[in-house]
């Protein structure tokens, strides 16, 4: 682990692309797979083109306990030795290394295209495919009474496009494999090509729900790399966007999740306030979906005290209305019995995978960027972490019940005593040659933007890590041993993003 | 077989068959009023069956005439039972020593071509509806005969015509335990055998959790209706029933028994808005414990009566 504290990176901390170390493919490997031993974390593996014919991996630990970040790199040929079968957190990284830029992990258990696209990440002058995308074979189960159903990727409701390759024998599901990829767009590339003003608005469009998550988070990146303060008003401005961003969403999956279990009374009421939730980021920023509040530098608009006032006033009654829907829901017997028990992630695998967000805490696992890598406002105002033990629907359900109580809370305390002055400050010129990482807390879990600027100061490399990114794979791992019946629920009750995962 | 039939019983059929698609309106209406919402218009069922008809038929290569004769059989064999039920409080237009057995085969005929028509597609989802369909079945059907044989044993009619007809009118006070028992357990079944909530979810959207609306994911255009027609009128079928068993009509004058039918039937489909909008949905391996639970009500009954 020789040099992976020394960067001193943190959260929205540059370094000089000088400070990470540079490791022989075997150091690497070691380094990564010691620290994720020592409970590290695998944030973030991209590739990215070295020269002409090689390729930089760089990797991004974090520490969670001690709220540290580590980074390590090492360059690469066509092919190197995979650390999938000695770090399962590298699984879906090492499959996207491979598809973007070329690079063979050799050893890896389950090498295929995760978006089948044509690399887009690879050296100039190295003109092959590693992952061909129209190859790809579905993990089969053999036997006679064993059978195959296919979901997706079109739906019968009106949901992103996914892929569910079930092996079931009868209503028990054996394995499931989630094949994804339909909403590529190339956002790394577009983020990486497109000016500055522009790349915001990518950011903000890298998942619908996610708007104020990804922006921050793209923002504390570029003011990060400019040296650039907010002021406490824009951060606590952001702070409060970014908390009605989970409660809407939050809300919103409760009603869903009431659906479908078709509970009408509480389906109703959530998705109702739902609504009233997506007004209230109306008021802050202009439209229901929080576009075009948060630039670097700070915040687009700023909240008068009468609309700081009216906000605290619609949040308490929001609050009042539901605890009434949420009592209804958890009192009922009837809910209970079918969110226990249903799509359990253990606690290991959730270590093992390093899964993050609601999916991890609902495990027992505490991991929030908010409380282990706080930033902005989070430095000074604390909203206290929510977890639970069984790791099932029920568990996931309540997590997020309870995070919009606190989130309500922080937001209620925070727009009682909004800091004066600016709500923006000039942001200039990145540093050039320098790397940064910028965690977020979205609703669904850690956001991941690492920026790399090149020899001008421009960006060269923009990695996005969703937090669907990792726990797709959640999903896949909680229906074996379930009934075929549950996915819906189960699916619901990690309300994953497609579009945050095909980028 | 049907000896003198009584032409008014033919227009009380014929009054069940018009307000069918009615019926699972109001039961959408009562959740809609019941969780806040405004819903969709009682008479909406009418206007689907009126779009549905207008419509042209898409057919999938592989399915083959047993397909296309489901929907037609679905509809013919409750007609059928339709026919065995004394909705007037007299006679049924179809009676005959034993037709319980009959009602219950027109209902299982039924069944059965409407999961043919499913698997004949070869999809995988409508396979999985077909096997939960007769999953359920296999526990609803011995719970009907249970209630049936309670009825039997209450009245000593071997025929609906006699059991839920005249002679019910009589068993009320005598064996009114038993009666509650096998009136719990219809309700239980009606819920179970309409797919509705807490067995099914017939207003869900979600392919894998769906049991009856999945079967029928491959039927378009007027096919479409006559599956949806049949939904309604089963539901109907199984208020009728349930509304035959409860309201004694022979005392009623002969024009107003099938009014009294047709009230019953709207208040039992309220009832089943009620239960949808109380509680959620049950995990589908606890559906047979539900059914064998009415069943048990059910062989309660029998024991009453056999004192």
């Amino acid at each position: 682990m020789t040099g992976l504290r020394d960067s001193g990176l943190r959260n929205r901390r540059a370094v000089p692309l000088g400070a990470v170390p540079r490791e022989s493919v075997d150091e690497f490997r070691r380094t990564v797979i010691e620290a994720v031993q020592d409970g590290w974390r695998l944030a973030a593996m991209f590739g990215m083109p070295h020269d002409d014919e090689a390729v930089l991996l760089t990797a991004v630990l974090a520490d969670d306990a001690r709220g540290e970040l580590g980074a390590t790199t090492t360059v690469v040929r066509e092919r190197y030795p995979a650390l999938t079968p000695d770090c399962p957190q590298a699984h879906a990284f090492e499959r996207e290394i491979a598809e973007q830029c070329a690079v063979r992990p050799d050893g890896h258990p389950w090498l295929k295209p995760l978006r089948r696209h044509l690399p887009d990440h690879r050296p100039p002058a190295r003109g092959d495919v590693v992952l061909d995308p129209a190859h790809h074979p579905f993990f089969r189960v053999e036997g006679a009474e064993v059978h195959e159903v296919a979901v997706g990727p079109v739906h019968a409701g009106i949901i992103e496009p996914g892929h569910f390759r079930f092996q079931a024998h009868g209503e028990d599901v054996l394995f499931l494999e989630i094949m994804l990829g339909y909403q590529h767009r190339g956002v790394e590339r577009l983020l990486e090509t497109a000016p500055r003003e522009r790349a915001v608005h990518v950011a903000e469009s890298i998942a619908g729900d996610t708007v104020i998550g990804h922006a921050g988070a793209a923002c504390g990146a570029y003011e990060a790399l400019a040296r650039c303060r907010k002021t406490p008003r824009a951060q606590a401005i952001r702070g409060i966007a970014l908390e009605l961003e989970r409660i809407a969403n939050h809300v919103g999956d409760l009603g869903a999740i009431a659906g479908d279990v078709a509970f009408q009374p509480a389906a109703a009421a959530f998705g109702a306030l739902r609504g009233e939730c997506l007004n209230m980021l109306m008021t802050l920023s202009g439209n229901r979906t929080g576009r075009g509040l948060i630039r670097p530098g700070g915040v687009l608009w700023d909240l008068t005290d009468d609309m700081a006032r009216e906000l605290r006033a619609r949040l308490e009654r929001l609050r009042e209305e539901l605890e009434l829907a949420a009592s209804t829901m958890f009192g009922s017997a009837s809910v209970q019995a079918r969110l226990e028990g249903v799509g359990v992630v253990s606690a290991v695998k959730v270590a093992e995978l390093g899964f993050v967000g609601p999916v991890a805490r609902a495990s027992e696992v505490p991991r929030d960027v908010r409380h282990d890598h706080p930033y902005g406002i989070f430095r000074f105002a604390h909203v206290p972490m929510t977890t639970a033990w069984a790791g099932d629907v029920h568990a996931r359900t309540l997590v997020r019940w309870h995070e919009v109580r606190r989130s309500i809370e922080f937001a209620i305390e925070q727009l009682g005593a909004l800091p004066r002055g600016n709500t923006m400050t000039a942001c200039g010129a990145l540093r050039p040659d320098e790397l940064v990482v910028a965690m977020q807390e979205g609703w669904r879990g850690e956001l991941v933007h690492v920026v790399v600027t090149g020899g001008r100061g421009e960006v060269r490399r923009h990695k996005v890590v969703d937090a669907s990114f990792h726990n797709w794979a959640a999903l896949a791992l909680a229906m074996p041993g379930n009934q075929i019946s549950d996915f819906p629920l189960c699916n619901k009750s990690f309300n994953l993003s497609y579009a945050g995962h095909d980028l | 077989m049907t000896g003198h039939t009584d032409w008014r019983a033919l227009v009380a059929v014929a009054m069940v068959l018009l307000i069918a698609p009615a019926i699972p309106g109001i039961a959408t209406k009562t959740k809609s009023v019941l969780t806040g919402r405004r819903g969709a218009p009682v008479l909406q069922g009418y206007r689907d069956l009126a779009k549905l008809v207008r419509k042209g038929r898409v057919y999938s290569d592989v399915s083959t005439w047993v397909f296309r004769a489901g929907p037609v059989v679905v509809v013919a064999s409750l007609v059928l039972a339709l026919l065995m039920l004394p909705l007037d409080g007299r006679s049924a237009p179809l009676h005959f020593a034993g037709d319980v057995v009959a009602f219950a085969g027109a209902l299982a005929l039924g069944r059965f071509a409407l999961v043919l028509s499913g698997l004949d597609t070869g999809s995988s989802f409508e396979g999985m509806g077909a096997s939960r369909e007769v999953t359920i079945a296999s526990f609803a059907e011995p719970v009907l005969f249970l209630c049936f044989a309670a009825l039997v044993l209450a009245t000593g009619h071997l025929s609906l015509n006699g059991a839920v007809g005249p002679a019910i009118g009589a068993a009320w006070p005598r064996d009114t335990a038993s009666l509650v028992l096998v009136a719990l357990a219809l309700f239980v079944l009606l819920l179970a055998e309409n797919a509705r909530v807490p067995v099914d979810d017939p207003a869900t959207h979600l392919e894998l959790t769906m049991v009856h609306e999945v079967i029928v994911l491959d039927h378009s255009g007027p096919d479409l209706a006559l599956v949806l027609y049949g939904s309604a009128l089963k539901l109907t079928l199984f208020a009728a029933l349930l509304v035959c068993v409860v309201v004694p009509r022979a005392a009623l004058r002969a024009w107003t028994a099938p009014v009294a039918v047709a009230a019953g039937v709207a208040v039992v489909a309220v009832l089943v808005g009620v239960v949808e909008s109380a509680m959620a949905r049950l995990r589908l391996t606890r559906v047979p414990q539900l059914i064998v639970g009415a069943g048990a009500l059910a062989l309660f009954g029998i024991i009453l009566l056999l004192r």
